[in-house]
């Protein structure tokens, strides 16, 4: 033999010797194996689900660690919001001041009322004559016998901040000057006063009141309006301005803006105020790439956690379903009479048993019993296992069933082979690569049920996320027409993750087919 | 023949017992069901019973003071003489609510799969005939993504693309705003304008299936010897696709399609619901998520037996269109 008197031979044939035809060393053998993985490579569509399954698997478990965030790490942001601030009317009715003592009821207020718009003088009620005088533009005095025992005004006298409010003489001369367009000094109750040009009341330097046709309302609970706010505002109302700005107290100034409402006739004074909220549906930036959610937490490492979850989930979901499925089918197939009888009888009524529905009713009493959402994920698992065991269970029946007449099976049993070394050391073994394709393609599908679940709110919940429960947002419409970036990359990343199972399934359907010539 | 299924009915009526009590026991076993949350309504009215009370008088109007056991076979009773009780939800007996929307949900399901077979058939012929070329793999992986692309998440891609950006259909319902004013024909045009995206999400999400089963079927076909026959014999290549191969590979689609039929009543839950069609799917969505036992227990079951039916269909048919399987 030629190889036994050349040792080194070997070594060299494989550098550019030529070999006759029907030299063995031409043959490349290869095991069932390197066959199996040498046509699973083969496959374009199997090996680009490989890769897709790979991206996935580093994007969910190695992303979600360099993540600069947390799963549940909320962002926060400052919004500008323009809130009504204050209100502000022009007064147009008349408001009555009596003088100490005297008494000038609602219903004498309406006949004067009357008096007034028809221009008399005097006016009768339950027989007491009243006089009414114009005194200045829109005030009135009304007396009896001569004496002023009220004043009807629509310009109101106002006390100024921490003051008593001005007794009615007061209020009576200070108006007098002001409805005449007068300012100066006047003399009430035996003090002297003066009036300014805005209205003020003043006791020497000290400002009393004021006089002011606009009666200002604060529209948040224990804001006091500061009086030159009041006075700025005023001007800017007679001006018919929209805007303007105000330093208040603490020295910053605000900026305002006016509307007015010509049906209420109010004018509402807006101030922009800033609020630190989370910052919800925020667009894609270098911060975050793919936005912020609903509650304000970065996409993108929701993504990656969500698939974490989705993932495992699929992965726990399938070990269940093959560590029951294997074991009562092996049992089944292998055992067959009554106890085939019985399991197949077991999975018949499993098949029956409408799936989605069943898991739908009891996703929403979890709701109902508000199950901790970490509890409510294991419960899950476990139902989408037990539920869904039937198939594989029959198909390593078959299998099984089909296995134990052959030949080396008998051979086994010759040889005196232990049942249960039989089952898991010869049996199993031969079930194994149509259980992994089956397997494959079942993780695919174990995810889009969990999706479908959370989609509808009834899988996994917050806060943990999940693919299904990301997409679960759309719900709300405006986000699904607004802000893709939410639903898409979700929608996507699932759509991948299954395309990429059920590639690489399909792709070792065909690798572990020996009849594929290829 | 006539004894096999003579076996197989009386072992489906079997099943349908066992599954049923498992369905009534679990609907039972629920907390805070449809009964409680309605004693609780009941109760917050001014100068009514305390909840108790309330709870009492409800529990043994619906029949459910009895045992799980007791209460079970009270149902199976009603069921079995045509008595499928009143739907707490919607308030009519179960039989009418469910008589309203079963045929729209059946001509939806009949319609998106006349559309699959339409489309499934012929693409997996081509991708078998031309196996490991490009237009095998298009079409197997378009299969593949139609498999793999999450119902929910394709009907709200439609409804972005369609309804919202191009608007050309509204975003759900099956009746548009002007519908009481539109004639007949209007309405029915109406309706169907309405299911055109639900139907293009039932037939583009579950076609693959059948598309990879004629593929498969077929490429056994082509392998097998009397293929090679009819080739070596000189016959054109239509002819030993066509008719050679291809009415082989019928024996199994008529027997999947056969078994499919059954399946048009049992409504597309996940796609009715996102676009709100009042089919059975829908309607039965609403009543699981808050606890209607009448109408849940009616629907399940019917899916239950729909489920046996096109087993007990799938197998007769195999024998019947297949000459060579006999069945015992």
């Amino acid at each position: 033999m030629s190889d036994m008197n050349k040792p080194n031979e070997q070594a060299n044939s494989t550098s550019g010797e030529t070999l006759s035809l029907n030299d063995d060393r031409r043959v490349k053998t290869l095991s069932p194996g390197a066959l199996v993985v040498k046509r699973f490579f083969r496959n374009r569509l199997a090996v680009l689900g490989l890769v897709i399954l790979a991206i996935m698997f580093l994007f969910s478990f190695v992303g979600g660690m360099i993540s600069p965030y947390r799963e549940d790490e909320q962002f926060y942001t400052y919004t500008y919001m323009e809130k009504e601030y204050v209100g502000v009317t022009r007064n147009e009715d008349f408001r009555y001041v009596s003088a100490e003592g005297a008494d000038f009821g609602s219903a004498a207020q309406a006949q004067f009322l009357m008096a007034q718009m028809m221009g008399k003088t005097e006016f009768d009620y339950k027989d007491v004559t009243y006089g009414v005088a114009e005194e200045g533009k829109d005030f009135y005095s009304v007396s009896v016998d001569g004496s002023v025992i009220a004043i009807a005004y629509k310009d109101i006298v106002n006390a100024a901040d921490n003051k008593e409010e001005p007794a009615f003489n007061v209020k009576y001369e200070a108006l007098k000057l002001y409805t005449n367009d007068g300012t100066g000094s006047f003399t009430a109750d035996g003090m002297e006063l003066s009036l300014d040009e805005d209205g003020n009341i003043l006791q020497g330097e000290e400002v009393l009141g004021y006089i002011s046709r606009f009666v200002v309302q604060s529209k948040e609970n224990g804001v006091v309006i500061p009086r030159d706010f009041k006075e700025s505002l005023e001007q800017v109302l007679d001006a018919e301005g929209t805007e303007f700005a105000y330093t208040g107290e603490d020295g910053e100034e605000h900026n305002y803006t006016i509307t007015y409402d010509a049906s209420t006739k109010i004018w509402s004074v807006m101030q922009e105020t800033e609020t630190y909220v989370y910052s919800q549906y925020e667009a894609p930036s270098a911060k975050h790439p793919l936005g912020t959610d609903t509650n304000g937490m970065d996409m993108l490492t929701r993504l990656m956690y969500g698939g974490r979850v989705s993932l495992i989930i699929g992965f726990i979901v399938v070990v269940i379903e093959c560590l029951l499925g294997v074991i009562l089918g092996g049992l089944s197939g292998y055992f067959g009479k009554w106890v085939d009888n019985l399991i197949m009888r077991i999975v018949d009524i499993f098949y029956c048993i409408p799936s989605m529905p069943l898991i739908i009713i009891l996703g929403a009493a979890m709701d109902g019993m508000r199950v901790d959402p970490k509890l409510r994920m294991l419960y899950l698992m476990l139902i989408l296992g037990i539920l869904g065991w039937p198939g594989i269970a029959r198909l390593v029946r078959g299998q099984i069933l089909s296995l134990r007449e052959q030949e080396f099976m008998t051979a086994t049993e010759a040889c005196g082979i232990r049942v249960s070394r039989r089952i898991f050391k010869h049996l199993i073994p031969n079930v194994i690569p149509q259980l992994i394709v089956t397997c494959t393609m079942q993780l695919g599908s174990v995810m889009l049920t969990e999706a479908t679940l959370s989609f509808l709110g009834l899988g996994v919940k917050f806060p943990f996320a999940s693919w299904g429960n990301i997409i679960n947002d759309v719900k709300n419409s405006y986000v699904l027409t607004n802000y893709w970036f939410i639903w898409i990359p979700a929608g996507v990343c699932l759509s991948l993750a299954v395309l990429g199972f059920n590639f690489v399934g399909d792709g070792l359907r065909d690798a572990f087919d020996p009849r594929m010539k290829r | 023949m006539r004894t096999y299924i003579i076996k197989r009915i009386l072992l489906s009526v079997l099943i349908l017992f066992s599954v049923t009590l498992i369905i009534y026991a679990v609907l039972r076993c629920l907390p805070a069901s449809y009964v409680e949350s309605m004693a609780m309504q009941l109760a917050t009215a001014p100068g009514a019973k305390p909840y108790e009370e309330w709870i009492a008088q409800l529990n043994a109007s619906y029949g459910l003071d009895k045992g799980i056991i007791a209460g079970y076979f009270t149902w199976l009773g009603d069921f079995a003489r045509g008595n499928f009780g009143d739907s707490w939800k919607f308030t009519v007996p179960v039989i009418q609510k469910f008589h309203d929307v079963i045929w729209l949900s059946f001509v939806m399901s009949a319609i998106s799969f006349t559309l699959q077979i339409l489309i499934a058939i012929p693409l997996g012929i081509v991708a078998a005939t031309k196996q490991y070329s490009r237009t095998d793999y298009v079409i197997t992986a378009g299969a593949l993504l139609g498999i793999s692309l999450p119902p929910f998440f394709f009907a709200t891609l439609l409804k972005l693309v369609f309804a919202v950006n191009l608007q050309w259909f509204d975003v759900s319902g099956l009746v548009g705003r002007t519908y009481a004013q539109l004639d007949s024909w209007g309405q029915f045009m109406d309706k169907a304008h309405h299911l055109i995206l639900p139907i293009a999400t039932l037939v583009i999400t579950s076609i693959g299936p059948l598309m990879r089963y004629t593929r498969t079927n077929m490429l056994e076909v082509l392998n097998a010897d009397y293929i090679r026959t009819a080739r070596a014999k000189g016959l054109s290549e239509h002819t030993v696709v066509y008719k050679h191969a291809f009415r082989n590979t019928l024996v199994t689609l008529v027997t999947i399609i056969g078994g499919s039929l059954p399946g048009f009543f049992t409504g597309a839950l996940i796609t009715e619901t996102l676009f709100s069609i009042p089919g059975i799917g829908f309607t039965s969505y609403q009543s699981m998520i808050i606890g209607d036992i009448p109408f849940t227990m009616f629907y399940m079951t019917f899916i239950a037996i729909l489920t046996l039916a096109s087993n007990l269909l799938t197998d007769i048919l195999y024998a019947v269109v297949d000459p060579r399987v006999r069945i015992a």
